[in-house]
């Protein structure tokens, strides 16, 4: 499969289902599209101990495929709202979310932008960023990345924990945009560039990012393997709903 | 013991300015029919704790909330609330307690155990301190003296909550897998009133693979509202799923709402049912896959 054959969305679902390779047998939840596609990629390739759920209250043992309309067919076990917060709040969790604002600290914003009592525009809250992040790993998927994301100062309304913080510390896994692949191991956490994805350029990167970043690596970002394109588009998105999420982009 | 009630009747027992928890969770299992009820009241000023959906929307539209304690508003299959964005970038809610959703349940956890807090590392690095001035910290007593959040309990006027199935005496079923955090709803009120699906006799509650379905007492439950359908649009699994088309033109009415008011809020339950499909079009409502 040459990489003018794979897309975007492929790539980074390929990408970001490496997020939970090394973890072992905890709760990976993927929030949003790709990183949902991105756990389903895990479970079945890179970790095939992973707990995931059906995004409603069921652990299950295999991805739902997207349009799948009998998904307890599947469970092995029960995940309620109140189950998953028992589990994360010991940490044996690992997420992958779509902040709307993220800064140089790595806090993320999805309550709102602007000033807070009278916002220019009304999120979904802080949700469980907070809890989240201070208890367990969480990894970033980016479909728009541009410095209305990254953004220059610090995040309008602090939803999760960042590296700014005296006492305590956020584990953060990869940040996969829809230009590159980032983490937050720099110096002093700083972000750090460590695949560029094909056809995009170190300044397309650095026009786009609010904030300077180290770069660790300017290679280009792995593209996904014929057993993982198959496994996308055969089993878990076989309609091929994945490339709505960038558009008419390919 | 009879504690089959009306709206009206629910009506009577909250005034204006009280605290009120909903139960459900986004746009699964809301008391939608006691919240028109409530848009289509004189009451103000009242304070809305939930895992809020399209309630809070309707709610923020119709002019009754001075106060928010959430996490989150969210319609689930669709991320955002329009009614309650507008609402919000308008600056119409003036007062907001914005923490994180198992700070939520902490808060009402507290208030059902009677507890003044409940101590969590859960909101330290975010605004979710800065914002909430009212959230203070507490040092352990024991040897690792380590500070912590002591999350201030969330005491409810009243719960209202939407189950499967009750019976006259206020014993309810909720057969959806996911009982979300109703029970503390219930628990952490001083009323609490249930609509419910369906109304059957005690009796039927008798077989164990039907009671275990019950997820809380009935002496915390004060009314029982017979009103089916009465989560629409948001689920009742396994009744019905979350109806998205009508979520759809909820959405676009956060501009008209006094059409959206006029046609799905100013009448009665009965007419609504019948303005929104009837019961075979809301029982047809396939589950949603996430």
């Amino acid at each position: 499969m040459s990489t003018s054959s794979t897309t975007l969305a492929e790539l980074c679902i390929s990408i970001a289902a490496k997020a939970w390779q090394k973890d072992g047998e905890i709760l990976a939840t993927g929030i949003g599209l790709i990183p949902r596609l991105a756990v389903g990629l895990s479970k079945l390739h890179f970790n095939k101990d992973l707990l995931m759920t059906d995004g409603e209250a069921f652990l299950i043992d295999q991805p739902i495929s997207l349009g799948q309309k009998n998904p307890i067919s599947s469970a092995e076990g029960l995940m309620t709202y109140s189950r998953v917060f028992d589990l994360l709040w010991s940490g044996h969790r690992h997420a992958m979310v779509s902040p709307t604002q993220i800064d140089k600290y790595a806090q993320m914003n999805i309550s709102c932008i602007g000033e807070y009592q009278n916002p220019k525009v009304q999120l979904l809250g802080v949700r469980g960023f907070p809890g989240n992040s201070i208890c367990h790993k969480n990894s970033v998927f980016i479909p728009n990345h541009s410095k209305k994301v990254f953004v220059e100062n610090e995040v309008d309304m602090v939803s999760s924990l960042g590296f700014n913080n005296n006492i305590y510390k956020p584990n953060v896994g990869i940040v996969v945009t829809n230009l590159c692949v980032f983490d937050f191991n720099g110096n002093k956490n700083s972000l750090r560039l460590l695949s560029i994805h094909p056809g995009v350029s170190l300044d397309e990167i650095e026009e786009n990012t609010g904030f300077e970043f180290e770069i660790f690596s300017e290679s280009i970002s792995e593209i996904p393997t014929k057993t993982e394109l198959k496994l996308i588009r055969n089993i878990l998105d076989p309609s091929g709903i994945r490339e709505n999420i960038f558009g008419a982009k390919k | 013991m009879n504690k089959i009630v009306n709206t009206n009747q629910i009506l009577s027992q909250i005034t204006d300015g009280m605290t009120i928890g909903i139960g459900g969770w986004g746009a699964r299992r809301k008391p939608m029919s006691i919240i028109r009820a409530i848009c289509k009241s004189d009451l103000k000023d009242l304070t809305i704790v939930t895992y809020g959906g399209p309630d809070v929307g309707l709610l923020c539209s119709a002019k009754k909330v001075k106060k928010l304690i959430f996490g989150f508003v969210s319609l689930d299959i669709i991320p955002l609330d329009s009614h309650f964005r507008k609402a919000r970038q308008a600056g119409e809610i003036k007062e907001l307690m914005e923490i994180d959703e198992g700070m939520l349940q902490w808060g009402l956890r507290a208030a059902a155990m009677r507890l003044p807090f409940l101590p969590t590392r859960v909101g330290f690095g975010t605004d979710v301190l800065g914002k909430n001035k009212e959230i203070k910290l507490v040092k352990s007593p024991y040897d690792d003296g380590e500070e912590l959040i002591a999350m201030p309990a969330i005491n409810l006027d009243v719960s209202l909550l939407h189950v499967n199935t009750a019976d006259e005496k206020g014993n309810t079923l909720i057969y959806g897998p996911d009982p979300f955090f109703d029970d503390l709803f219930a628990r952490a009120a001083k009323q609490t009133f249930v609509s419910a699906e369906q109304i059957i006799k005690t009796s039927e509650f008798k077989k164990a693979e039907v009671a275990v379905y019950n997820r809380f007492e009935r002496n915390l439950v004060h009314g029982v509202f017979h009103s089916e359908g009465g989560a629409h649009p948001t689920s009742c699994d396994p009744n019905y799923g979350i109806d998205i088309a009508h979520l759809k033109e909820y959405s676009q009415a956060s501009d008209s709402f006094d059409d959206y008011y006029k046609k799905f809020i100013n009448i009665s339950n009965n007419e609504y049912l019948d303005a929104v499909g009837g019961m075979s079009h809301v029982n047809s409502i396939s589950k949603t896959i996430f």
